[in-house]
């Protein structure tokens, strides 16, 4: 089947989609945005995470029709127009939050949806919001370091 | 695969019956986990994403009319003072991207005994709103689950809302499970006090094949309240009496080894969390609530 949806504020199209495949794979696969990243694909690692008609969600665990019509917000579509990156990724650069880097796209997704609902979360309440999201070089200390600073500078703190 | 776009309550329930092999797909976070590991390969999908009516609640006659599509988020931000027991469970449910996709019509059909939604739904005395282009028809959730994985759907029919009364008296739930966050639970029991019936009500979840009311713990505490009058005078709960409770409610548990946990972790864990969980809403009713 054919879907058109937008993502990142561009209209786009898929040819051929197979009804089952998930919104991850049409994507990455079908519309060469690979920042969204496919571990689990059951909804246990946040590694998808995206948002679907703003909201937070688990790209492998939308199959992609349900996207027909939608607009869609990827790990791609934070940084700005210049290329400038988003405070988040700026804060994850500056904290060392970024190992091995597979899970960083969806972390910063997910804090991006945390901060756009809460601009100065405590301690808990960023552990809640993270709590999809996994990292398996276990690097969660810098992780909630950059949730912080980027809270702060996005408050001009 | 066949992908089914449904516009109006109508328009799915027509598509359902010309099509009964078609799954209605909603937040797909159970459905989409197999349909990518390749253990089920529907004919084809039905979305009820496009329903604006499924995505609405309502207060009718002191119940709460809950569409099928209202995912968790909603239910904790939106309903917690009126059915705070749903609302304690379904923030244990998965994680923020879960509880955005995830619905209450898709706990009840997908009939884990795992279910989180599923305890408190039953010491509310919720029901299941159910439809097909032959009729509806409302049926209690204790009613609607024939075992692990399956319910009293037809092949014809869908979950149009789920109807919960809204909380008389305190509700709590509690989970076991090996983190605070993302966990299928071990265990788990919801308890609700309804003072203006006299009536408690317990539930357990994950130690059975379908969640599992405790009619004979609940009988002896209504009992006990009874006895000692502690309704009317709100007083202490004796220690002997919540562990007897907590006894009574595990003893319901038919519980099995398996990679969550053993039959006899769970079945002590449950009385533990009965007894906790009473604790808990007996001191909110102590404190003065209704």
């Amino acid at each position: 089947m054919r879907l058109t949806f937008e993502v990142n504020g561009v209209r786009q199209e898929a040819d051929d989609v197979w009804p089952g495949e998930s919104l991850l794979y049409v994507l990455r696969e079908r519309m060469g945005l690979p920042g969204t990243k496919n571990a689990c694909e059951q909804g246990e690692c946040g590694s998808c995470s995206v948002y679907l008609d703003g909201a937070l969600v688990c790209a492998c665990l939308v199959a992609a029709p349900q996207a027909q019509g939608r607009t869609v917000r990827t790990v791609e579509g934070l940084a700005g127009a210049d290329g400038g990156l988003d405070p988040i990724q700026q804060a994850f650069l500056d904290t060392g939050a970024v190992q091995c880097g597979f899970c960083t796209p969806g972390l910063i997704v997910t804090t991006h949806d945390l901060l756009e609902r809460n601009p100065a979360p405590a301690d808990v309440e960023i552990r809640e919001a993270l709590a999809g999201n996994l990292c398996r070089c276990t690097g969660y200390e810098k992780i909630l370091d950059a949730v912080r600073l980027a809270a702060d500078r996005k408050a001009g703190r | 695969m066949d992908f089914l776009y449904a516009r109006s309550w109508d328009e799915a329930l027509a598509a359902k019956a010309d099509r009964p092999d078609a799954v209605p797909i909603s937040g797909g976070t159970d459905l989409m986990v197999d349909i990518n590991f390749d253990r089920r390969r529907p004919a084809a999908l039905l979305d009820l994403n496009g329903i604006d009516e499924l995505t609405a609640w309502e207060r009718v006659d002191g119940h709460l009319r809950i569409g099928a599509a209202v995912p968790y988020t909603r239910i904790i931000a939106e309903l917690g003072g009126l059915v705070p027991g749903l609302a304690i469970a379904s923030r244990t449910v998965g994680s923020p991207q879960i509880r955005n996709r995830g619905t209450l019509a898709g706990n009840l059909a997908t009939a884990s005994p795992a279910g989180d939604a599923l305890p408190p739904l039953v010491v509310a005395d919720a029901s299941v709103e159910i439809a097909s282009t032959r009729g509806a028809r409302t049926v209690a959730v204790p009613d609607f689950f024939l075992g692990p994985k399956r319910s009293v759907l037809e092949p014809d029919e869908l979950i149009r809302a789920v109807l919960v009364p809204i909380a008389d008296g305190p509700e709590q739930f509690a989970k076991v499970g090996t983190r605070n966050a993302m966990v299928i639970s071990v265990c788990s029991f919801a308890l609700a006090l309804h003072p203006d019936r006299r009536r408690v009500a317990g539930c357990i979840g994950s130690a059975g094949p379908t969640v599992l009311p405790t009619p004979d713990a609940e009988q002896f505490l209504e009992g006990e309240l009874a006895e000692r009058g502690l309704w009317e005078s709100r007083g202490e709960l004796d220690d002997a009496v919540a562990t007897r409770f907590g006894e009574l409610a595990g003893a319901h548990a038919r519980p099995i080894d398996d990679v969550r946990g053993t039959a006899d972790y769970r079945r002590h864990a449950v009385g533990v969390l009965a007894r906790r969980t009473l604790r808990w809403t007996w001191d909110e009713y102590r404190g003065g609530h209704r």
